[in-house]
């Protein structure tokens, strides 16, 4: 792969990554901050443009590779992981991106986001999650809370919300991660990490539609309440939150509950002591499913581990046969099997 | 079957000789039926006969023991001329349980050679086949030449003292009728002795067991009379070259690794397990070494979706399938024609609709390949016509796929995908020229500009700098590519997607026609009714009618010269395993007076119903 940066190549910026296309999200959308994040971090990467690509479903989020000047492919609805499996297998060394939402990666593309996950293609998944359908204008999404009003549910919705990253741990994906719009700094680190990750990566972001569901994420994510409502996790340290970190996570069972250090003789010690890399990923799936109002909603890497990728594992297997029987010939091929002479 | 007796001097039995014989083995479908007609149909071919196929097995992998619903069949036609089907009626009958019999002896012609495995006719397995009586005791077999042996006993008989269990010995009964088969129509024994030998290099004792049965059943055979006469097929007048037999499934398989290796591109095959189209997942699945790489999705969706961005990425992308799962990949095929990606879609046809027959052929996935999707949407469509054939036409598939940018249709089905043909190898040199380039120049590029004669737009995939582009579903800007709302802009391109694909026809041969340039009758057929078509053609230009028939391996576009050669006969019949898909294609474009003879049974056509079809018009 060719890269940029070293050797002596010119260093890109966030300019060289954007396109001459008019960004047509709402104004104020939650989407702008993602795309400002993911341009930034791109000429950290070293990679050259020519070798990435995003690819994405439809949905609002899903007009992100217009505004990419790397490869892109806008695909249909749901089916990006697919797409994205298939570029990522045909050519290992290009760095792919999937870009879906909440309804294009939950409901209408659920098979093909287990499944890319569970087979650990590299791919970079991230889920723009504002708990909405907003290119149709309005109505409930998976993630939507229960009982919430909306055009197609003018009564409350009835459904019961699924957890994006509930989902991501059962499939076995050996990245979870979450961030949102509203911490362009946490985010850039996220995107990062996820882009360094080898393997399926999926990184939730909270992100907010202004026109049809504006404020989803303000009762734990604005500036004046974040503290006491939201956790970052770090990795190998105690899960602690607060404005003075003197509230903390402690496992009872398998079961978090809040305490509040130099309460009740309760140390630091006894705070639930986060590690992404954790083989099982049990641990981090209570962590994911912590959420506002019971618990501080918890941001940051849940799960970081490796094993062998999909492309990887085929383009093993193609070398073990090309070894065993040599590279394809073709004139043996057809005439393999029982042949016979007719003069 | 006219015959000419001769004196064999070895035996005391007569040897008649024979031009063409049809058998059909039939048992439970765990009886291991279609091996035994598998290698009687190689060891046919190894000798120099013509040969024709027919498996016919039940979807259940094995329903309860005994039933009817679990009777597995197996018609080959051997010869010693040139055919073309696997024969309309078994002149013989292998039943090896009391519901083969049932399920097949309707079928057996008048006078025609029974036999059957008298150990299986107990009172158990003629309640389930639903006998009352014994057939064979009853006198309602008096029409046929009924040959009763033994064979499970027989077969146990002849592994007394070895050391397979029970259960496995008995297994073995299939090589047992095998070997009364070789004996009746005079066949060696070496082909099947060595084919076990291969299979079973890894438990030698069932491979001991099943050389002991199969020589103890051509023994008896030889040495206890029970007939009197065997026969003879001599060898057909093949054109001279190197054969192998080949079922379509396996010709489709190797057909796309050969039009990959001549693109000079890997070959990506995504693919969801369906009947009767997994056999070339599990072909491709072996040949890791061309660099094949196989896909095994979660969903019919997936498949089709990982091999456009194969596809995009510079693979030759193929997805394959049966009609129910092309149903579920229209979306996704939609989106290969708006993007311009080359793709060719597999569908190895089956009885429908919703899940239909699975195990059964038929042909009415035409309309839905040509029209199955929201909206304009053109694709190409090719039809081999023979199990053979699947080869050249896999590769013709890829050569215009990658040519013109655009997907394209191969429309294969149940009959051609197991039934198999001697098959003579073609040269490597006789194969096309079909390299793909890449895109590589970034001066003057734009993601949809077109090559003036095909109309294809520049393949540049990801990787080759200074070519980041974006594609997607939304319609395309004329030459940008971007994304585009314009009406003018949207009525241009529809226009021009139809165009590329009618442009096709500048790159597929003319339709040739079989018989008189013009005439009362001309049959036209596609797909694997070929053989069936043109031996009734031939029957009735033996007996002196003006017909002609004609067989199209391209359906979208079509021939040039097809218009032309419709009017040259009074009078143009379509027979179709379907109720007359292709006859309103060509009736809509040709406004002829085409008329439909359609058939949905599962099954391909007889050739006597076919010339009595056509008589009509004669």
């Amino acid at each position: 792969m060719s890269t940029n940066g070293t050797n002596g190549a010119v260093k890109l910026t966030r300019k060289d990554f954007q396109t001459d296309q008019e960004v047509r999200w709402c104004p104020g959308c939650g989407d702008y901050s993602i795309l400002a994040q993911v341009q930034k971090v791109m000429p950290e990467l070293g990679l050259s443009k020519e070798n990435i690509v995003f690819i994405s479903g439809i949905g609002c989020s899903s007009r992100f590779p217009y505004y990419m000047n790397t490869y892109g492919f806008h695909t249909i609805h749901g089916r990006a992981p697919a797409i994205a499996t298939g570029v990522k297998t045909a050519n290992p060394d290009l760095q792919v991106w999937v870009v879906t939402g909440d309804g294009d990666a939950l409901s209408i593309g659920g098979n093909h986001f287990i499944h890319a996950l569970r087979r650990n293609v590299d791919l970079k998944i991230v889920l723009f999650n504002n708990r909405i359908y907003g290119l149709t204008k309005g109505q409930y999404s998976p993630t939507s809370e229960q009982g919430k009003i909306n055009k197609s549910a003018p009564m409350g919705t009835i459904d019961y919300p699924i957890n994006p990253l509930s989902l991501a741990f059962a499939a076995e994906a050996t990245f979870v991660g979450r961030s949102m719009d509203v911490d362009p700094k946490h985010l850039a680190t996220m995107v990062e990490r996820l882009a360094h990750h080898k393997g399926s990566g999926i990184l939730e972001v909270y992100q907010n539609c202004n026109i049809f569901n504006d404020g989803a994420f303000k009762g734990f994510n604005e500036r004046d309440v974040k503290d006491d409502r939201m956790l970052y996790l770090e990795h190998g340290k105690p899960l602690l939150f607060g404005k003075n970190k003197t509230q903390g996570i402690r496992l009872r069972g398998a079961s978090p509950e809040i305490v509040t250090i130099g309460e009740n003789g309760v140390t630091v010690d006894d705070v639930f002591v986060h590690d992404e890399n954790a083989a099982e990923p049990s641990l981090s799936y209570i962590l994911g499913r912590m959420q506002y109002p019971e618990f501080p909603v918890p941001m940051g890497v849940f799960r970081s581990v490796t094993r062998p990728t999909y492309e990887e594992m085929l383009a093993g297997q193609i070398a073990s046969a090309v070894a065993k029987k040599g590279p394809g010939d073709l004139a043996k091929l057809l005439h393999s099997g029982e042949t016979w002479e007719i003069s | 079957m006219s015959a000419t007796t001769l004196e064999d001097l070895s035996t005391s039995t007569q040897l008649e000789e024979l031009e063409s014989v049809t058998i059909r083995f039939a048992g439970d479908s765990g009886d291991g039926m279609q091996v035994t007609g598998g290698q009687f149909t190689s060891t046919s071919a190894i000798i120099g006969n013509d040969i024709s196929t027919l498996p016919d097995f039940p979807a259940e992998i094995r329903a309860p023991a005994g039933s009817l619903p679990g009777v597995s069949g197996y018609q080959l036609n051997f010869s010693s001329r040139d055919i073309r089907t696997p024969g309309d009626e078994p002149q013989v009958l292998v039943a090896m349980n009391p519901a083969a019999l049932k399920v097949n002896i309707k079928d057996l012609e008048p006078g025609g050679i029974l036999v059957v495995n008298t150990d299986e006719f107990t009172d158990n397995n003629l309640k389930k086949a639903g006998y009352a009586a014994n057939p064979l005791e009853d006198g309602s077999l008096s029409g046929f030449r009924v040959f009763k042996v033994a064979i499970t006993s027989l077969t146990l008989k002849a592994l007394e003292g070895a050391s397979l269990p029970f259960k496995l010995q008995e297994r073995c009964k299939n090589f047992y009728a095998l070997g009364l088969m070789y004996w009746l129509y005079d066949r060696p024994m070496e082909p099947t002795l060595k084919w076990i030998e291969d299979k079973f290099s890894n438990k030698p004792e069932v491979a001991e067991a099943n050389r002991l049965v199969l020589k103890a059943g051509f023994n008896y055979a030889d040495t206890t009379e029970i007939f009197t006469t065997h026969y003879r097929v001599g060898k057909a007048k093949i054109k001279p070259g190197k054969y192998r037999n080949i079922t379509g499934n396996e010709a489709t398989a190797i057909g796309f690794i050969a039009a990959a290796q001549l693109t000079g591109r890997p070959l990506f095959y995504g693919s969801y397990p369906i009947t009767p189209a997994s056999d070339v997942l599990h072909e491709l699945s072996k040949h890791k070494n061309f660099g094949v790489k196989t896909f095994q999705a979660e969903d019919e969706i997936a498949a089709i979706g990982a091999a456009i961005g194969a596809s995009f990425a510079g693979h030759i992308g193929l997805t394959g399938t049966s009609g129910p799962g092309v149903a579920l990949k229209s979306e996704a095929i939609g989106l290969a024609v708006m993007t311009e990606l080359p793709l060719v879609i597999l569908d190895v046809q089956r009885g429908g609709p919703s899940t239909g027959l699975p195990t059964k052929t038929e042909q009415a996935d035409l309309l839905q390949a040509m029209f199955g999707r929201n909206s304009e949407c053109p694709v190409g469509i090719v039809a081999p016509a023979t199990p053979g054939e699947c080869f050249q036409m896999a590769i013709e598939a890829v050569r215009l796929a990658t040519k013109y940018m655009a997907p394209v249709f191969f429309l294969s089905d149940g009959y051609l995908a197991n039934g198999s043909e001697p098959w003579e190898i073609p040269a490597l040199e006789s194969l096309p020229e079909m390299k793909v380039t890449f895109r590589t120049e970034t001066e003057g590029f734009l993601p949809y500009l077109r090559d003036e004669k095909t109309l294809a737009r520049p393949w540049a995939i990801p990787g080759t700098p200074g070519l980041e582009h974006r594609i997607g579903g939304i319609e395309k800007q004329h030459l940008t590519g971007n994304v585009n709302y314009e009406p003018e802009n949207h009525h241009f391109m529809v226009k021009l997607r139809a165009e590329k694909i009618q442009r096709m026809a500048q790159d597929i041969p003319e339709l040739e026609v079989f018989g008189p340039a013009e005439g009362k009758v001309l049959v036209l057929g596609w797909g694997s009714t070929y053989g069936s078509i043109t031996t009734a053609v031939e029957q009735l230009q033996e007996q002196g009618h003006s017909v002609a028939s004609a067989h199209l391996r391209y359906l979208n576009p079509f021939p040039k010269n097809l218009g032309e050669v419709l009017k040259r006969y009074e009078k143009v019949i379509i027979p179709e395993l379907n109720l007359g898909q292709l006859c309103m294609l060509i009736r809509a474009q040709f406004l002829v007076d085409a008329v439909s003879f359609g058939q949905v049974k599962g099954k391909p056509f007889k050739v006597s119903e076919l010339v009595k079809k056509i008589k009509e018009y004669l």
